[in-house]
């Protein structure tokens, strides 16, 4: 879907993206991760044209970008910013429908459009006559989202997206973020300097550091078989935190107890991650959890206990360095 | 100090139509050059947007302009486009350039990164990005800067008036020059509440949110080039032939006034300065000016006096007036000073202007060369018994007299003297006596009679038959009122008159101020 061959950019004498290549696959949502000035927001910004790199090409959907006028190949990419960058002078509804009017759609299209991302994201139509600095920071992100998704694009384009919120906010935004079908659909790449969020919104992650990607691959190859000492230094702190998020339970099914006693709960799918299937003890404290593995149709039962030792199991079997 | 002192409401009620139009004339000024101010300063403030190296040479180019002090800004146009409106126009342009190009910059500097880029992002063009997003952000900005232009204009098209473009100043100027409060005030008062109402009206502007500006926009350049054309309104009525007076002129009885009343003379006038308007008439700009009898360029532009057939201007003897006390302080004074008494007739006055007005000797040459001629030049004494302070209106004449007054002190008494010379009109040199900040200054009976005695009209009528009576009636007066004295005339007679081309006046045969008006009536 997205093609970056040997991407170069330099400001001055210091190379901020250093000959870079990557492949995005159609309806992946890959991560840049790194520290301030590792070169993941040039790179994000050399998408859209938004930067020209000194040298290097990028191809998406195998159409060379360089050969397309900007604005043309704009309009096709959604795009969300950190400070959500909303128009001050421009209702929300006129934000919303910056894209459809430069698509030149008619109104009654646009309207309709307007009213189904609303009720995806959470917003009412009293918002949308309301201007931008009347809206709580989650809400401005959630209309910065919505103006990027309102052409559908097949490309979406997020430069820390949920930089700019609190804690709280940003995490029910993210949940938010992983449930909304339209972006399942989408070709996501987003940056990001927080570890956390990129292994809970990515289904791969680049790494990067001085311009350069150190690794990159899913949140579990990063944790598990990082490449180098970069690579693991950079996820020590948040480890534990990180491996419950991103060890399922299928991984562990091998672990869990043969059959255990069923209960009136419901049955959770193993795609989940172990954290995940932690928080159910917040509800069911004393009682099992009953599992199912879709592939062979096969349910398990665990308690908080079982489910640990199973977790601590298969960590032991796993490669450390 | 008059029995039947006007009031300012009388005077503007009287002059409400004069008034009217100039007031017309004046938002019409501010407004052209502040419209085209803004066709050129806010492109040119959106291009060193983007051509930031530019920035800082365009903006200090527009920074100088706004330095220049507006007299000689309009005096630098003078040459290159004449009188009237255009150098007027071009001149409050330049004045409103630096506030709007500096709004328009820091405005469009000022938006949001984020919003800018988001704006990019989306697709939008370079132009939609300066119309939807640039322009929309950074017009209140922008609206501030045309503000404080818009005040600025306000004020400096008062000078308008002395190159004859016309507007407000043409009462304020008028009215120092003929010492008539009323006249300033009438000009000042609208002038200042021009400026506050048009301050306050875009303060509103300002202060409109977002959405509304959005139909301002569209709005204004329509009410900017409707303000404008008032000024054309005044000037729709023509005629034949165009007169320009000066300021002082075109107020006094003895000028325009009695033109209007005693002969029933109607001609399209423009007001301009005493500076401009003899270069003017030879150009063939303005062909009936209002100038002095004795002026060195009536015969430098070969113009001629027409003849004043029904007695409207007095006679204007030109004497010395000294302070009571200075002549007491300074007792060979008096003495010396007459010494120029009866030595200077109409002729020798007019060749004496000529010489400095148009082949540019320095006032002090051609009074040393005048007073050797007469065998009255004697060396300066270096005397130290005291300073005269002598002062002189702002023409050549009178500078020519100071200094003929300067080498007569130093050569003949053993007093020092300083020079206060240049003193605008007559309200101002005759303000620095009353105020002891001169001592002696040239002054013409007629002048004095009119514009500083302000004399009931009767008075006028049985005195100006007669130069004795004029005088005598002043310099009693003068005494009487200020204690101050009226020395022996110096013998030239330097009245108004109105004066052409003297070709035209031949081929149009008019020799008498009777002979215009029936030339302007018949059509």
């Amino acid at each position: 879907m997205i093609k970056v061959e040997r991407l170069v950019k330099a400001f001055g004498t210091t190379k901020a993206v250093n000959d870079i290549s990557f492949e995005v696959n159609e309806g992946e949502n890959m991560v840049l991760l790194g520290t301030s000035g590792c070169g993941k927001t040039t790179t994000l910004k050399m998408l859209n044209r938004l930067i020209e790199p000194d040298s290097g090409t990028i191809y998406i959907d195998k159409k060379n970008i360089f050969e397309q006028p900007p604005e043309l190949l704009r309009r096709g990419i959604g795009y969300v910013l950190q400070n959500n960058g909303l128009f001050p002078h421009y209702t929300v509804a006129e934000n919303i429908a910056v894209v459809p009017n430069l698509l030149k759609w008619d109104k009654a299209k646009t309207q309709k459009r307007i009213n189904e991302l609303l009720e995806k994201l959470h917003l009412t139509k009293d918002h949308l006559t309301a201007y931008p600095n009347e809206l709580s920071g989650g809400q401005q992100q959630r209309i910065g989202l919505a103006r990027a998704l309102v052409a559908d694009p097949p490309v979406l384009l997020m430069d820390e997206p949920f930089g700019a919120l609190d804690n709280v906010t940003r995490s029910k935004i993210h949940g938010e973020f992983k449930a909304l079908d339209e972006l399942k659909r989408k070709t996501i790449i987003m940056v990001t300097h927080d570890v956390q969020e990129a292994f809970e919104l990515a289904d791969r992650i680049a790494l990067m550091d001085k311009g350069k990607i150190v690794q990159i691959g899913s949140p579990a190859e990063l944790l598990f078989n990082p490449v180098n000492s970069f690579v693991s230094g950079f996820l020590q702190e948040q480890r534990l935190q990180l491996e419950f998020k991103t060890i399922k339970l299928i991984d562990i099914w091998e672990h869990l107890p043969d059959s255990g006693k069923k209960t009136s709960t419901s049955l959770l799918s193993a795609q989940l991650g172990v954290w995940e299937a932690l928080e159910n003890f917040k509800f069911y404290p004393k009682e099992n959890l009953n599992i199912i593995n879709q592939q062979n149709k096969e349910v398990k039962s665990a308690t908080f206990d079982q489910l640990m030792a199973a977790f601590s199991q298969y960590k032991n079997q796993q490669p450390h360095e | 100090m008059n029995e039947h002192q006007q009031t300012l409401w009388e005077f503007m009620h009287q002059q409400a139509d004069k008034l009217g139009m100039q007031t017309l004339q004046h938002i019409g000024l501010t407004f052209i050059s502040l419209f085209i101010a803004v066709l050129i300063g806010l492109p040119l403030g959106i291009y060193i947007t983007r051509k930031k190296q530019l920035s800082g040479f365009v903006l200090g180019i527009a920074g100088i302009l706004q330095t220049i002090p507006s007299i000689a800004l309009l005096g630098f146009m003078i040459p290159v486009l004449g009188i009237g409106a255009k150098p007027a126009i071009v001149a409050l342009l330049l004045y409103a350039l630096l506030p709007i190009i500096r709004n328009t910059y820091t405005g469009i500097t000022g938006v949001d990164a984020a919003v800018k880029e988001a704006a990019i992002a989306m697709g939008m063009s370079k132009w939609q990005v300066l119309f939807k997003v640039e322009l929309p952000l950074a017009m209140p900005v922008i609206l501030a800067g045309i503000r404080t232009a818009t005040v600025i204009n306000v004020g400096v098209a008062t000078l308008a008036s002395y190159i004859a473009a016309g507007g407000l100043g043409e009462f304020i100027f008028g009215g120092i020059s003929l010492n008539n409060t009323n006249m300033i005030l009438a000009g000042a008062i609208p002038a200042a509440l021009l400026a506050i109402i048009f301050d306050f009206l875009l303060s509103l502007v300002q202060k409109l949110n977002f959405k509304k500006i959005k139909g301002a926009v569209k709005i204004a350049p329509v009410l900017l080039i409707l303000l404008s054309c008032l000024y054309f309104i005044p000037s729709a009525y023509g005629g034949k032939l165009t007169a320009g007076f000066t300021p002082e002129f075109m107020g006094r009885q003895d000028g325009n006034l009695g033109l209007i009343s005693k002969y029933g003379l109607k001609i399209h006038t423009i007001v301009i300065s005493d500076a401009v308007m003899y270069k003017a008439a030879q150009e063939k700009e303005l062909d009936v000016i209002s100038g002095y009898s004795t002026d060195g360029r009536l015969k430098a532009y070969n113009l001629v006096v027409l003849d004043d057939d029904k007695k409207i201007f007095p006679p204007y003897y030109a004497a010395p007036v000294v302070r009571e006390d200075a002549l007491r302080k300074f007792p060979e004074l008096e003495k010396t000073l007459n010494l120029l008494s009866g030595m200077i007739n109409d002729s020798i006055m007019t060749e004496l202007n000529y010489k400095t007005d148009y082949l540019h000797q320095t006032p002090e040459r051609v009074a040393k060369d005048f007073l050797m001629a007469k065998k009255l030049f004697k060396p300066d004494r270096g005397g130290n018994g005291g300073t005269v302070r002598i002062g002189s209106k702002i023409f050549g004449e009178q500078y020519i007299l100071a200094s003929m007054y300067t080498m007569l002190i130093k050569g003949y008494t053993n007093y020092n003297v300083a020079t206060k010379t240049g003193l605008g009109g007559t309200k101002i040199v005759f303000d620095a006596m009353t105020n002891d900040q001169i001592d002696v200054y040239p002054e013409y009976t007629g002048t004095g009679l009119l514009a500083i005695l302000q004399a009931p009209a009767k008075t006028v009528t049985t005195l100006q038959v007669n130069k004795d009576s004029t005088y005598s009636y002043v310099q009693r007066e003068f005494l009487k009122r200020y204690q101050i004295k009226w020395l022996k005339p110096i013998g030239f007679n330097n009245a108004y008159a109105l004066m052409m081309r003297q070709k035209q006046a031949n081929e149009l045969h008019i020799k008498t101020i009777s002979d215009l008006k029936g030339f302007l009536e018949n059509k």
